[in-house]
């Protein structure tokens, strides 16, 4: 790729960094990142992303972008307010860096229909709102083996980890299978301070750009977790568990199950 | 007794303790919040009182955090 002198300016706080240069930027402008959920992780995320160059980021989410989603979900702003969420972040993310191509996805991810969907990408980043779509992407993509990150925030804490299909735990390892309905609350429920989303979903777009630099270590058999509060960051280590019934050596899970989705208050 | 729990060291007064001791130790609200592991290894929630803890050993609770989009 012959960048034109526009784009080395853009990128040269990256081509500067030994770990990136040219040849980083090229593999970030080649790679293909899915991002799941935009709205609290997906907004950082997509704006960071596009930003760093990432050539092809696809969005999914089905939602229209509400009033109270914009305390945190920073790629809508108030005029978007009844708008898709999709095509509010596009207009943002190709407004930040127009070398970018987005595909946006107005749609539910179900059981019928993810594998298709990501198969098209490289790395998948998980920015969704409910354990049946966590556990949904975390299958899906063991199954068509593409690594992604796995992100959750809830009131001031939040909790990644970076998964390698078939090399480092998934997310299954370590939370067996979805809580029952109604046992953790969720962040329309329980609340969650909007900066949070922030940390995370910046830290999930360094694990993917890391991811295509090749450099680093990533959060592989790892689990970061925070509290705002104290600000206290602790990482767990995991290890692949061979009685994990998706990854491990005896699987039970081999098609995908669309878990009973629980109401969802948003007001 | 001494158990590392979340990477800090506990004493445990109880001859016996178990999973469910910790997590009631530590204000868990509900078992189905976490996912736990000792000495790291993935522990079923149906064994939470029947998984019995030695000196020494390590427990990580972690919660279930499903948050991101709405």
């Amino acid at each position: 790729m012959n960048y034109s002198a526009e784009q080395l300016e853009r990128y040269s706080r990256h081509i500067i960094l030994q770990e990136v240069g040219v040849e980083g930027q090229e593999k970030i402008g080649a790679a293909r990142v899915l991002i799941v959920g935009a709205g609290g992780l997906g907004s950082p995320a997509a704006l960071y992303l596009a930003a760093a160059g990432v050539g092809t980021i696809g969005i999914v989410d089905g939602d229209v972008v509400d009033l109270s989603n914009l305390q945190r979900q920073i790629a809508h702003y108030t005029k978007d307010v009844g708008r898709e969420k999709v095509l509010s972040a596009e207009e943002k993310m190709v407004a930040i860096n127009p070398d970018v191509k987005v595909q946006t996805h107005r749609m539910l991810l179900k059981a019928a229909n993810i594998r298709e969907v990501i198969r098209d990408y490289d790395f998948v980043l998980d920015g969704t709102d409910n354990f049946p779509t966590k556990f949904l992407v975390n299958d899906a993509c063991v199954m068509e083996n593409i690594p992604f990150s796995h992100g959750g925030i809830l009131r001031f804490d939040g909790q990644t980890m970076t998964v390698l299909p078939g090399r480092s735990s998934c997310y299954r390892c370590t939370f067996r299978q979805p809580p029952p309905p109604d046992a953790v609350p969720t962040c329309s429920q329980a609340g969650v301070l909007g900066a949070i989303a922030g940390m995370l979903g910046t830290i999930q777009a360094a694990e993917t750009l890391k991811y295509f630099i090749g450099t680093g270590e990533l959060l592989t058999d790892t689990l970061l977790s925070f509290n705002a509060l104290n600000m206290t960051f602790r990482r767990v280590p995991l290890r692949r568990q061979d009685s994990c019934p998706l990854c491990g050596s005896k699987p039970t899970i081999t098609e995908l199950v669309d878990y009973e989705q629980t109401a969802c208050v948003i007001k | 007794m001494q158990i590392t729990v979340n990477g800090e060291a506990k004493d445990f007064a109880e001859d016996q303790v178990n999973v469910s001791l910790v997590l009631a130790h530590q204000k868990v609200e509900s078992p189905d919040m976490v996912a736990v592991q000792v000495n790291g290894a993935f522990v079923d929630k149906g064994e939470f009182d029947s998984r019995v803890l030695q000196d020494g050993d390590s427990v990580e609770f972690l919660y279930f955090m499903g948050g991101g989009a709405v």
